[in-house]
């Protein structure tokens, strides 16, 4: 600020003068000053950027930006080290939301085409949404002699990477879907665990007899129950709620069985009506109010580390009732077609996709259950488990795993859910009709993809 | 010439240079968003497809949303919880801040201060904290409730069983609600404490000298006088109340809870853009209910706004 370059003026000047006098003096003043702090700002930007990329170049390089959800983001955290100790490794940048967030993050990504990390984790739910953008690399020729996954992971996982022929993604962990009951309460209500996974049926069944013997609960949500039976008998190329033409199928004796049999379970008051993750939900788990759990394989690590470590011995897992094979959920990494980086980011996905090891050890510390088949193979998966009763439950898991038939996955998937979810809460809570309630999901889900169709 | 007065401001575009971090910031938070909301609204666009692929589909939106049951039930939920939680707010602060004015002249502050609080606290908080008290088997307001069940006079007006606040669609609506109510009291309690400070004293003393109840002082000085501050804040609990996100957001899971009883339109729009993909039909949401407040607006002004003489 250079005040002796203003002349001086003299005699005094009129009041209206002295005002603009003393503006233009300020003006000149905060212009001087906001010249000042820019250059100032723009000098420290300039070092900083400097700083940050002399960080980078002593680190080995721009970060590659790898963005994931929790728990993959642990995982990711874990490999790090393995992979800065590669020669030339690029530092990774991780970017970790919370679920939700983090597919908001790349849908908004995707809109612009800007901000679109390396490497991204996309939950199965999301992934045919983002397929559909052509924004997502197919990595089948650039992992070169890896491109043919069929024969190195999971069948049904493959099959889900695969849009229109191109591999627009990796899987890295899967859900098998299994049943997790509480031994305990089956023998005190003296129901056999054939009896009560022989059927969907039974299985209602053997609930009303655990509730009078028990007082327990079947399972915590008859929505878990429709959950189940609607993965179950799904014709290879069907999707859950869409007919491998793409045309909803909620009128299927599936989804009708699905209905009736949750109807039934409320009914008898078979379900603790709480939503899964609730709090009533996990203290049921934890104090036996709840006997069962149809979910993924994930789940049994997650029940015995922090849901209810203090039932150990008391939980066993099985298959579906009916012998039913399906999924829940299930994660996978997908590279943005745009992205300068593919070949770094491919090698950090090999690394953590197609390394037995590191597949082995994201299961052992994570649950993250291994979508590569070459690590179905470690001992790990034959250790008894004593939360399950010294039951080699993994193997079970790993034999479910290879079984299951490919389902689609259409983009509009989480309409669909809600969809069938708010008509099978009519008919729990106001008595709709059951196929009064699925002809009106059909007709609602009917009207949404014409209009996604135009 | 120097740099100085190279760099000096000429005064004609001060006024400008002082007031573009507002305008920046403005244009880029509130006038494109509005501006872009309005041209998504007539267009066809799938997010992960790239800005470029939405395409004009005229009122298309605005046909499907207002056939569409679920925005219509929205409405009606939101409509709802606004009057439940909304009037309650009022018919107690107006009260309050009486009370406050006349009875706690000197703790008024920090009274002030306590009730207006749950305002300035996180909603994810309050949420999350009320989330915990309404679980239905371990929840302390179920615990009081049967502990109350237990008492001879207020026993047998109470359920026998633990209420199920949260995954009950009657019960949610009112859980709502009173979350809603107690947040936001405050705010208008200190709304209308403010407006009081402002009636002349003389009249209280005049109505007193007059033989003016307590009543009659209330109904035909105080009301009367705080008839702006009410249309303001009436006004403001509206929109609010239209726009009501966060509470039943957090309490519900994130899906408007079962049997979508607190699916309000801000909650659908946001599923309808985000979670569904659908970002024309949730802009026309988003203009339909812009319309809908405006006229809530207009009809309240009508008959609490000033009257033109």
């Amino acid at each position: 600020m250079n005040h002796s370059s203003v002349p001086e003026r003299s005699p005094a000047p009129p009041l209206c003068k002295r005002f603009q006098s003393g503006r233009r003096r300020v003006l000149e003043a905060v212009s001087t000053g906001v010249a000042a702090v820019a250059a100032v700002a723009h000098g420290l930007a300039l070092a900083s950027a400097q700083g940050t990329n002399a960080a980078a170049r002593a680190a080995g390089g721009e970060p590659l930006t790898v963005a994931a959800y929790p728990a993959l983001d642990r995982i990711l955290k874990g490999l790090e080290p393995d992979w800065s100790a590669r020669p030339g490794a690029a530092p990774i940048r991780l970017v970790s939301r919370s679920f939700g967030d983090h597919h908001s993050a790349i849908t908004a990504a995707l809109a612009t085409r800007k901000g679109l990390p390396d490497l991204m984790a996309v939950e199965f739910g999301y992934l045919a949404r983002f397929a559909g953008s052509g924004a997502l690399a197919d990595l089948a020729p650039l992992l070169g002699a890896d491109g043919a996954i069929d024969d190195l992971i999971v069948p049904y996982a493959a099959s889900q990477a695969r849009f229109g022929g191109r591999l627009l993604a990796l899987p890295t962990d899967i859900g098998p879907g299994v049943t997790f009951y509480r031994d305990d309460l089956l023998k005190r209500a003296d129901v056999s665990p054939e009896r009560f996974l022989e059927s969907w049926e039974s299985f209602v069944d053997s609930g009303r007899r655990i509730r009078e013997s028990t007082g327990a609960r079947l399972i915590g949500h008859a929505r878990d129950l429709k959950d189940a039976i609607i993965r179950s008998g799904i014709q290879a190329g069907d999707g859950l709620y869409f007919d491998a033409q793409g045309r909803p199928a909620l009128t299927s004796d599936r989804f009708e069985r699905a209905f009736r049999l949750a109807a039934a379970a409320r009914a008898a008051d078979l379900d603790a009506r709480v939503p899964a993750w609730s709090n009533d939900w996990s203290e049921g788990l934890r104090r036996g109010g709840i006997a069962c759990q149809l979910t993924g394989a994930w789940f049994g690590g997650h029940l015995a580390n922090w849901l209810a470590p203090g039932t150990t011995g008391k939980w066993r897992s099985a298959l579906l009732p009916g012998g039913a094979m399906t999924a829940w959920g299930g994660s996978f990494f997908a590279v943005p077609a745009g992205s300068s980086r593919k070949a770094e980011a491919l090698a950090f996905l090999k690394m953590l996709a197609l390394d037995p090891v590191r597949q082995i050890d994201a299961f052992r510390r994570h649950d993250a259950f291994p979508a590569l088949l070459a690590a179905h193979d470690d001992p790990f998966f034959a250790e008894p488990l004593a939360f399950f009763g010294g039951q080699p439950a993994r193997l079970l898991w790993r034999d479910v795993a290879r079984r299951i038939t490919p389902i689609s996955v259409h983009r509009l998937d989480p309409l669909a859910e809600e969809i069938v979810n708010v008509e099978l809460d009519r008919v729990l809570l106001r008595g709709k009709p059951v196929r009064q309630a699925l002809a009106d999901a059909q007709s609602i889900l009917e009207r949404r993809v014409a209009r996604a169709a135009r | 010439m120097k740099f100085s007065q190279r760099m000096m401001l000429q005064p004609r575009h001060a006024p400008w240079v002082f007031l573009a971090p507002f305008l920046v910031l403005f244009a880029v938070f509130g006038l494109f968003p509005i501006a872009f909301s309005l041209y998504m609204s007539v267009h066809e666009w799938d997010p992960v497809q790239g800005l470029g692929s939405a395409r004009y589909v005229g009122f298309d939106n605005f046909t499907f949303v207002l056939g569409d049951e679920w925005f219509r039930n929205s409405l009606g939920t939101t409509l709802l919880l606004a009057v439940l939680s909304g009037v309650p707010q009022h018919l107690v602060a107006i009260p309050l801040a009486c009370f406050i004015d006349a009875q706690a002249r000197r703790t008024r502050d920090l009274l002030a201060a306590v009730f207006f609080l749950p305002y300035i606290t996180s909603t994810v908080a309050i949420a999350i904290m009320f989330t915990a008290l309404l679980s239905r088997d371990f929840g302390m307001v179920n615990l009081v409730v049967s502990t109350l069940s237990k008492w001879p006079l207020i026993g047998p007006l109470l359920p026998d069983g633990p209420i199920d606040w949260i995954n009950d669609p009657d019960r949610l609506v009112p859980a709502v609600s009173m979350v809603v109510f107690w947040r936001f009291v405050g705010f208008n309690t200190l709304l209308y404490l403010a407006a009081l400070q402002a009636v002349p004293r003389e009249l209280y003393e005049a109505s007193r000298l007059d033989g003016a109840s307590t009543w009659q002082r209330f109904r035909f000085i105080t009301l009367p006088m705080l008839k702006p501050v009410m249309f303001f804040a009436v006004t403001l609990s509206v929109i609010g109340g239209m726009q009501l996100f966060e509470e039943p957001f957090i309490l519900s899971g994130g899906n408007g809870g079962v049997d979508q009883a607190v699916l309000t339109t801000a909650i659908y729009l946001y599923r309808s853009a985000f979670e569904f993909s659908d970002f024309g039909a949730a802009s026309a949401m988003s203009w339909l209910l812009f319309l809908l407040m405006a006229a809530l607006t207009a009809l309240i002004r009508r008959f609490l706004g000033e009257k033109e003489s």
